[in-house]
């Protein structure tokens, strides 16, 4: 049996649920690997600090446990559960960074203030910092010492990754996207016969490893997979404004579940095949997806996994779009609808674009109706930084949604507008679970229905 | 030797020979680690204006403000009155004028002509008494609050037992009350001791490092643009 086979029969996809993951596994494995449990304390605790320079060690130093992180968290505010508190969600690595880590470490030791990390005691903790952490940041913006809580969430995933300590689920699609260069089954085969498919049915022109282009364009797998129209929105976009761009076979796809799993080396490995294919074909922007942890990744990380600048520029959609519109090279129709929109935490709060899509809006002409909070403080759908692909999950997941359904409907938008398709797919299963009448709708497929004729 | 010798003489050099090297120790253990370098291109290249974030993070966000304003508020009052106490009363002001005296080689406020301002001994008590109700309100918090309480650990309880303890001892001096005067300014020039040698181990070193947290937090998200 090839590798792919046996991850087909092992983990099979579910592709036909509105929110796409592996099948709900009839026994969870939620241990990777046959290595003993000294074993995954001494890989958990080399690879939490491998990565652990001054800045984490200052956050790690100056906690003073006052509580404020957890009214900033979704899962601790629809629960009412304490151990949502985020910064307890990194209980075991705080315990580790005392006792092995810190300048007081051997008093630690000496006379065991602090006992060892077990596995067990990090298998239990696989809860809090998996399901029911999206890594999306807010709490960092309630901390007096504005410690960064969810990128130490991050160095936690580093360690329990290595130590095989990842979610079932979450293991299962980010091997499959190493392996397979995607989470989903959207392969290469798979994304060359969906775009000649699509350029067929509407009569686009997609360009794919042109050997040289301008532009780079990724998709999340997503996309292709649930959302096909994003690919013929991005293709009518380029066209129509004239760019010399293509997608590429060899770095198309943008999810980065490397990043999510924690799984450090893949994601080097998943940045570093977009980042060979921009540079094979010569162009200077790397247009990311509508995905918010795409952006993260490669925006903001995927320089450092190259260990240089990169030699190209890297926008997510949302901002190339507003770009274009305020060069005025792309027009829109004024479609004048009423609607909402929904900030991906990695693009705007973490990621410094809040603005871009609320000027691609105007552009659009449509009445946008806030919700409170929204932009930087905005809350998260609940379903990102791996989330949604944990059926264990889904409970609390939609527990969490309900804040947002909430917003939503306060609003008094007609239609909810994002620039994530993971925050898309969140909601579509949201909506289908409660009924709901509100549906997700995409920023850049709002535009490609809207373009007027552009000047150059 | 007698008990006042004792905590002024031998017991005060200790505890100070403690805090100070403590501090240091813990602070050159964590600013000599390395950091990487950040090869992203920024969003904005003078991230040092993130530094404001020193200065914005000292009020909650108006979406946390009301969730949190026990917390803020009692927090205020204790840090505010603890530095009014330790800085406005003249016992306190001869005190730290006498330690200082072998460092600047003479008495500061001669030496700069600059005078400190004190207030009234009633005043300095008050000040106390609310100061210590804000720490009892804390810790009632702490114990009530079921996420508090499930993040505590010694280190909280510790931390505000040797905060609030000075307040005390110091209060019952000035009231010459429960003891003869002289003990319970031992009891009290102790539990600052205590308070001095504790401070590197536990989590009173946040006045050193929260600032700093706030600016490297500060500057890492105003390149990036992120929210501050």
């Amino acid at each position: 049996m090839t590798a792919t086979g046996n991850i087909d029969v092992k983990h099979p996809l579910e592709l036909d649920k509105p929110r796409l993951s592996v099948k709900k596994p009839e026994t969870r494995h939620d241990r990777q690997g046959e290595v003993p449990e000294s074993e995954r304390i001494g890989q958990a605790m080399r690879h939490f600090v491998r990565d652990f320079g001054r800045t984490a060690a200052l956050y790690m130093e100056s906690c003073v446990h006052c509580g404020n992180c957890a009214d900033a968290c979704h899962f601790y505010v629809a629960t009412g559960n304490p151990k949502y508190t985020p910064i307890w969600k990194i209980e075991p690595f705080k315990q580790a960074y005392k006792r092995e880590y810190g300048p007081f470490a051997f008093f630690y030791r000496l006379l065991n203030l602090k006992a060892k990390v077990t596995v067990d005691q990090l298998q239990e903790w696989q809860e809090l910092i998996y399901d029911s952490c999206t890594v999306c940041g807010r709490c960092s913006l309630a901390c007096p010492a504005a410690i960064d809580i969810a990128s130490l969430v991050s160095l936690a995933r580093h360690g329990m990754a290595e130590a095989g300590l990842v979610p079932h689920e979450l293991w299962a699609v980010a091997e499959r996207a190493e392996r397979e260069g995607s989470p989903l089954g959207a392969t290469p085969k798979v994304f060359k016969d969906r775009l000649e498919w699509l350029a067929d049915d509407y009569d686009i022109e997609i360009p794919l490893d042109k050997p040289q282009a301008d532009v780079v364009c990724t998709m999340s797998s997503i996309e292709i997979m649930k959302y096909p129209q994003s690919i013929v929105a991005t293709a009518k976009v380029m066209n129509h404004l004239g760019l010399d761009w293509t997608f590429r076979s060899d770095g198309y796809e943008a999810t980065n579940f490397g990043l999510l799993s924690g799984k450090a080396k893949w994601q080097r490995d998943m940045s570093m095949r977009l980042i060979d294919a921009t540079i094979a074909a010569g162009a200077k922007l790397l247009v990311l997806p509508e995905c918010g942890h795409a952006y993260g990744a490669l925006r903001w990380q995927g320089a450092n996994a190259y260990g240089k600048p990169l030699p190209f520029r890297v926008q997510h959609i949302s901002e190339f779009l507003a770009e274009h519109v305020a060069g005025g090279r792309l027009k829109l129709k004024r479609s004048g609808k009423s609607v909402t929109y929904h900030d991906p935490c990695q693009i705007a709060r973490r990621g410094g674009a809040t603005q871009a899509a609320r000027d691609v809006l105007k552009a659009l002409g449509v009445e946008l109706h806030e919700m409170d909070p929204s932009g930087d403080t905005n809350w998260c759908c609940g379903g990102g930084g791996g989330v949604v692909t944990i059926h264990r999950a889904d409970p609390l997941r939609y527990k969490v949604f309900q804040l947002k359904m909430q917003q939503v409907e306060q609003s008094l938008a007609d239609a909810p507008v994002t620039s994530c398709s993971n925050c898309r797919q969140t909601f579509d299963d949201g909506q289908a679970h409660f009924h709901w009448d509100k549906t997700m709708h995409s920023l850049l497929e709002m535009v490609a229905d809207n373009l007027e004729g552009a000047s150059k | 030797m007698d008990l006042l010798s004792f905590a002024r003489g031998p017991a005060l050099q200790y505890a100070l020979i403690v805090f100070v090297f403590g501090v240091l120790w813990r602070l050159i253990g964590v600013f000599l680690l390395a950091t990487k370098p950040d090869y992203s291109e920024p969003r904005n290249r003078a991230s040092w204006k993130g530094l404001r974030l020193i200065a914005l993070r000292f009020w909650p966000r108006r979406e946390f403000a009301a969730r949190n304003a026990a917390t803020h508020a009692l927090g205020y009052v204790f840090h505010v009155g603890f530095f009014v106490v330790l800085l406005f009363y003249l016992p306190h002001l001869l005190f730290l004028e006498d330690l200082f005296k072998p460092l600047f080689g003479g008495n500061l406020v001669q030496l700069t002509g600059m005078s400190w301002p004190y207030v009234s001994g009633g005043v300095i008590m008050m000040t106390g008494a609310v100061t210590v109700a804000a720490l009892v309100a804390l810790l009632v918090h702490r114990i009530a609050s079921p996420v508090k309480r499930l993040i505590s650990n010694f280190d909280d309880y510790f931390s505000w037992l040797v905060t609030t303890a000075p307040l005390v001892t110091g209060m019952l001096a000035f009231a010459h009350l429960g003891a003869p005067y002289q003990t319970l300014l031992s009891v009290h020039i102790l539990s600052v001791e205590l308070l001095l040698v504790w401070f590197p181990f536990g989590k009173l070193m946040h006045s050193f490092t929260i600032f700093v947290v706030r600016g490297v937090t500060g500057m890492s998200f105003e390149r990036k643009g992120a929210a501050l």
